[in-house]
């Protein structure tokens, strides 16, 4: 017997088995009851969702709210603003620096992304399998995870410290050249998105690993009795069949690249020069280095606009994917 | 769960699983070995990061500050550590980390589980206009909502203070979505029972429906735990004394200052002070946390 019962015993209205073997959707009780509870619980919903709804007021519908009207003023420091219509959006059409922000933005995103997701599916797949030890290898992949964002931005900016970090020492050490890693706008990117990409295959890996245990093991065997290859089976059977987790994926992994800010901001705070300086970067450089909040605001209403059109993409994919299935 | 047979070859043609020690069954088991070797090899490279950084904080400035390269300090010392709490303010660090954390979490868990409730349970005037609008701010990244969220905070009088972190992500929509989802499955009947037995509407969600909600709590409790201890941004900029930082923030200040000649082994020593609490908890409830964040991503 559940809890339920015996908590229902106790305030003494009920024998237990009554209350918790009630058939799902009893209709005579619901519809004798309806009306009268409806008066009395009408406070009820209002109640529970009642702090939520006031956080939700404060502190983000109100800042929202300060963002936009924000993003058409000029402030040159917090508070004070005169209203310049749409200016800050003009400027936006003709800033170089935001062009390389976006450009550096889809290379980081575009780097990550499938990079993560290769990687974390191939480990599923292995880790699916019967395999001596594959509870510590899975925890042990999952490990990163844990870590902030600052952690995992000071632990890769020790290793990959150009002069005495181990990286570099363990290069030397097997007789080749350190590379400059985080120094060099030329690696400084490729050195951040190895980093993001250790930080997110343990995310990868477990919603990968649940949507293939959902795949009903006869199929594999039947497919392996009519001869496909291990290979075939992979690419003809798995992957198909993992279609749905995949575009959820995508679209989830695109919106976390597009909003990693811990990182970058402690491993280069945007560069050398501006070769790191991502969409989510420039925001907050406009806001807090140059003291532009207007156009600051401006900027991230157009990055929410980015987050908003994969969010309905990623809607319409995973709409279609059910459908197809 | 059932063996596939190994087929070595794609050509191989089919044939059920031959009874154990065939020369298939034998290269089966070589190749899952070599599979499993390599996996421990892929996992070694994953957590070297997090060895690296407890290694350094045991490693003396001398050494660390070198070219030379090793994977065990010649003379592991605790020395960075008593340094780093000797000169800044860890401890302090540590307690309004835990005080944020502890503190936000318990009274966000409330607020999300209130909220799934009345968004899963009832119908009620609104509803699906407030939960749109919920959901909206998922996509709107912190740093758009930073300056004006400072504002109020600064209106209310809240900076510098613990409550200035606390009260603005009490409210977690990726909370609120767990909690509805959750709650969508509990039955009606539950409920309608409850009601029937004359149990009034706060009662009802205390005795009847929170009790059934015992693993939900533990996946909010965990993903609240963690993203509160992690938290970066948001209290980098409302909390400004040195005294009043949180781990994350405190451990940012580290790298850049000039009070220590190698900065490197302080910056570990905290370092590792800031996850160990999360990898024992990540250890300790390994399912639930695994469950929690994946989770937040089938949402």
């Amino acid at each position: 017997m559940s809890p339920h019962g015996e908590t229902l015993t106790a305030a003494g209205t009920a024998p237990a088995g009554t209350t918790t073997d009630a058939v799902p959707g009893d209709p005579a009780g619901t519809r004798t009851d309806g009306p009268a509870r409806r008066r009395r619980g009408r406070w009820a919903p209002y109640l529970f969702v009642g702090p939520a709804g006031l956080l939700f007021l404060a502190f983000s519908l109100v800042p929202i709210v300060i963002a936009v009207a924000l993003s058409f003023q000029d402030t040159a420091t917090l508070g004070e603003g005169s209203w310049v219509g749409a200016d800050n959006y003009r400027t936006m059409l003709s800033d170089p620096l935001l062009r390389t922000a976006l450009l550096n933005t889809v290379v980081f995103t575009v780097g990550t992304v499938p990079t993560a997701m290769a990687i974390g599916l191939a480990l599923a797949v292995a880790l699916n399998r019967p395999l001596p030890g594959r509870g510590v290898l899975r925890a042990l992949f999952f490990v990163p995870m844990v870590a902030a964002g600052v952690v995992v931005g000071v632990i890769m900016s020790w290793i990959f410290n150009p002069d005495y970090g181990v990286a570099n020492n363990a290069l030397r050490a097997l007789g080749l050249g350190g590379l400059p890693w985080l120094t060099s706008p030329r690696t400084a990117m490729v050195t951040l998105v190895l980093v993001v990409v250790w930080t997110r295959i343990g995310f990868c890996m477990v919603i990968y690993l649940g949507a293939l245990q959902s795949i009903p093991s006869e199929l594999r065997e039947a497919a392996a009795i009519d001869g496909a290859s291990r290979w075939q089976r992979f690419r003809r059977l798995t992957v198909p069949m993992l279609a749905p987790t995949t575009s959820i994926l995508l679209i989830l992994n695109v919106v976390f690249s597009l909003q990693a800010f811990d990182v970058i901001y402690v491993m280069t705070g945007g560069g050398p020069g501006f070769s790191t300086t991502v969409l989510i970067q420039y925001v907050f450089r406009s806001a807090f280095a140059d003291a532009r909040m207007g156009y600051a605001a401006a900027l991230g209403l157009l990055l929410v606009l980015i987050l908003l059109v994969f969010t309905l993409l990623r809607q319409r994919a995973t709409k279609k994917a059910e459908e197809l299935l | 769960m059932t063996a596939v047979p190994v087929r070595p070859a794609p050509t191989a043609p089919s044939a059920p699983t031959r009874p154990g020690g065939s020369p298939r069954e034998r290269r089966s088991s070589r190749r899952r070995w070599l599979l499993t070797a390599a996996l421990t090899a892929v996992a070694i490279a994953v957590v070297f990061p997090l060895y690296w950084m407890v290694v350094s904080a045991l490693t003396t400035g001398g050494q660390s500050q070198s070219s030379e390269f090793y994977l065990w300090p010649d003379a592991p010392t605790v020395g960075n550590f008593t340094e780093v709490f000797a000169t800044q303010p860890v401890w302090r660090w540590l307690g309004n980390s835990m005080l944020v954390a502890t503190v936000g979490t318990a009274l966000s868990v409330c607020v999300s589980l209130g909220a799934g409730y009345a968004l899963a349970k009832y119908r009620f005037r609104g509803r699906g206009l407030l939960y749109a609008l919920f959901l909206v701010t998922i996509m709107i990244p912190i740093q758009v909502t930073l300056v004006p969220a400072f504002l109020v905070v600064a209106r209310l009088g809240l900076v510098d203070s613990p409550w200035a972190v606390i009260l603005p992500t009490l409210f977690d929509v990726v909370g609120i979505f767990i909690a509805r989802q959750f709650m969508l499955g509990v039955p009606d009947a539950l409920i309608e029972a409850a009601r029937l037995d004359g149990a009034g509407e706060l009662r009802t969600f205390f005795r009847v429906v929170l009790p059934s909600c015992g693993p939900l709590v533990g996946v909010l409790v965990i993903l609240g735990f963690m993203n509160r201890w992690n938290d970066f941004l948001w209290p980098l900029v409302v909390l400004q004394g040195n005294e009043s930082l949180t781990v994350p923030v405190g451990l940012s200040t580290l790298t850049t200052n000039p009070a220590f000649s190698s900065p490197w082994g302080a910056v570990m020593a905290v370092a590792t002070v800031a996850v160990v609490p999360l990898l024992v908890v990540f250890l300790v409830f390994q399912r639930t946390f695994v469950q929690g964040i994946a989770s937040t991503g089938i949402k």
